[in-house]
């Protein structure tokens, strides 16, 4: 089944008028985008800067309207919920920002920025105080952090502890999906692959949809089951992942390729 | 100390001597650089590569000596530009050596670019104070009067945008950086630290803001640029598929020391130093196994109090008492491949 079905959406942005009598000139951010991710598995979204795919994870959040198309989730229409609707979308879809030094609020404890979104649910969780702070320890073992970590400020944290806990916190309300916006790309490399394999382990564990956004290539690759390629706002290719990297059918992913620096020789 | 005997039988463009450096902090002194070596010849792309606070920005920063003491202090060691100890000269005898024999890149063209003045104007700027020090570059001669020099510049800065590939160049110096994209913009930069046709460019994670496909272009620039006129480059980048595209030999750096360097393709493909070979099997790479990539325990030292001895030790599946002696020389057929682990055997290598 498919649980996200994203059908031919387009988001116009305006853009500065350059008359006073002529229409305002639109920015096409998004033009036509369709894609679908069945239950459980990954979508990678690769495109370069500018290519919509910030656009379109906010769009799938639900953070921005479209200006054309569906977004179906579960079969359901985003567009035609109802608040109450519109937080039960926010519960079951969730993001793990890029970078996890300016996603967190400098001013709150890793506690309460891991619990923030049960509070902010709190009328169908029907938590006690208590109880969010067990299900904060639960999810910071989770992601292999500890229950001493949770008294602390996001400063005190290295840059992995810190997406770690970006990730507890997009784990806290059990969603079933998962964006990732570039979730390793500020991290180093030996940082990369604990995340990379966390990630791993939780959807096998939970069955986690994941829609993993990245320019970073060998990562798509690695981590996803199909991917899509985004440029200037439209779908370039959309295909399995090896059959991708393998037979790039559209020029400009082959360019792409080309591009991505050769590492299979290392050792 | 070692001596500078050195000097005269085999000098080196760049030579990085046992340097360690102190950083004043309000914890106390963290030993930031701890013994680093590093020898660049001319016209070779090295890339210094290693992880978040390893030192390889600071050694970057150290030759140009753009590090401020306090909070920095040099404990030991010299750099050894051109045979003279860069860390020794007067302020304006550094002053000449910056942007006319050492170019430097830095990792955001953004910030590193004046917004307010035009594109053209900023090189322009760079070659007018270049052309104190060496009119020849601008084809003048000592005798030649300012407004010559301006003249001059402001061709020499068109002729260095279209050397970096800007189409229309004499329009776009007009520009203001904004009217340029990410990738033109560090073009712009690279221009700028060509100008003074310098003997070793710096180049501090010139393509970690850009694009793939950028990030392939503008490595490929850099290459070209220099190979055509004998400069060499040190690269630092945390990035071992950049070193890979475009380096002709690697260092790489962990906590302040160099554990492993040499060529390019005998480094990252026969890895020695058990970090050199965890870092490389972090990388994902085709074929791999989801969720079977192998990962470094622990964390980075710190560097207020780091453990005795190597600083890898304690994250090092090969540790033995040993390795918390002494801080491991690098050794090993210089040039070719050098290791600081007591554990690998330099014969294998000379």
């Amino acid at each position: 089944m498919n649980l996200v079905e994203v059908q031919s959406i387009s988001r116009l942005y305006p853009l500065a008028k350059t008359s006073w009598f002529g229409e305002r000139p639109m920015h096409q951010a998004l033009n036509g985008v369709s894609l679908t991710i069945p239950q459980g598995k990954t979508l990678g979204v690769v495109g370069e800067s500018g290519s919509g795919k910030s656009t379109l994870t906010r769009c799938l959040l639900g953070l921005e309207p479209v200006d054309g198309g569906r977004i179906l989730y579960r079969d359901q229409d985003i567009a035609a919920h109802d608040t109450a609707g519109r937080l039960r979308h926010a519960a079951r879809l969730q993001i793990v920002f890029q970078d996890p030094y300016a996603s967190m609020n400098p001013r709150m404890t890793v506690h309460n920025i891991v619990a923030e979104g049960m509070v902010i649910h709190q009328r169908e969780l029907g938590l006690t105080a208590q109880e969010r702070t067990q299900r904060v320890v639960q999810l910071l073992e989770q992601v292999g952090l500890g229950r001493d970590h949770m008294h602390r400020y996001s400063h005190e944290l290295s840059g992995g502890q810190r997406q770690r806990v970006g990730i507890a916190r997009a784990l806290a309300l059990k969603p079933e999906c998962l964006i990732l916006d570039e979730p390793t790309s500020a991290l180093d490399v030996s940082v990369q692959a604990q995340v990379l394999n966390l990630l791993h382990e939780l959807q096998q564990e939970f069955g986690l949809t994941y829609l993993f956004v990245s320019h970073d290539l060998a990562v798509i690759r690695y981590m996803c089951d199909d991917v899509m390629v985004l440029r200037a706002g439209t779908v370039v290719e959309t295909a399995p992942c090896e059959q991708l990297f393998e037979k790039p059918q559209h020029e400009y992913t082959q360019s792409l390729m080309a591009a991505m620096p050769e590492t299979a020789w290392f050792a | 100390m070692s001596s500078t005997l050195d000097q005269g039988a085999e000098m080196s463009l760049l030579h990085i001597q046992n340097l360690h450096l102190s950083m004043h902090s309000f914890e106390g002194d963290a030993h930031v650089l701890n013994g680093v070596e590093l020898k660049i010849e001319k016209g070779q792309i090295w890339g210094l590569a290693g992880e978040t606070g390893c030192g390889k920005s600071i050694t970057g920063l150290s030759i140009s000596r753009l590090v401020n003491t306090p909070p920095a202090r040099y404990l030991d060691g010299q750099i050894l530009f051109n045979g003279r100890d860069v860390l020794k000269l007067k302020e304006s005898d550094m002053r000449q050596l910056r942007g006319r024999e050492i170019g430097m890149i830095f990792q955001d063209p953004t910030t590193n670019l004046n917004p307010v003045l035009r594109v053209g104007e900023q090189i322009a700027d760079v070659a007018y104070e270049i052309g104190r020090i060496a009119p020849e570059i601008l084809g003048l001669t000592a005798t030649a009067r300012a407004s010559q020099r301006k003249k001059a510049a402001q061709k020499l800065g068109v002729d260095m945008l279209e050397r970096v590939g800007i189409a229309n160049a004499a329009q776009r110096a007009r520009d203001y950086p904004h009217q340029f994209s990410g990738g033109m913009r560090q073009r712009v930069l690279i221009a700028m630290a060509l100008v003074g046709q310098p003997k070793l460019l710096i180049a501090d994670e010139p393509t970690t803001a850009l694009d793939v496909t950028l990030q392939a272009q503008v490595l490929k620039l850099l290459s070209e640029l220099v190979s055509s006129s004998g400069t060499a480059v040190l690269m630092i980048t945390h990035n071992l598929g950049a070193v890979a595209q475009i380096c002709s030999h690697v260092a790489v750096m962990y906590a302040g020391h160099v554990v492993e360097s040499g060529l390019t393709q005998e480094v990252l493909s026969h890895p020695q130093h058990p970090y050199t070979r965890a870092l490389i099997a972090a990388l994902p790479k085709p074929g791999i196994q989801r969720g079977t990539l192998s990962t470094l325990p622990g964390r980075v030292p710190n560097l207020i109090d780091p453990p005795p001895g190597c600083r890898f030790a304690p994250r090092c599946a090969q540790a033995s008492h040993e390795c918390t002696l002494a801080v491991p020389a690098l050794v090993g057929k210089s040039d070719t491949h050098r290791i600081a682990c007591v554990h690998v055997q330099p014969e294998v290598f000379a």
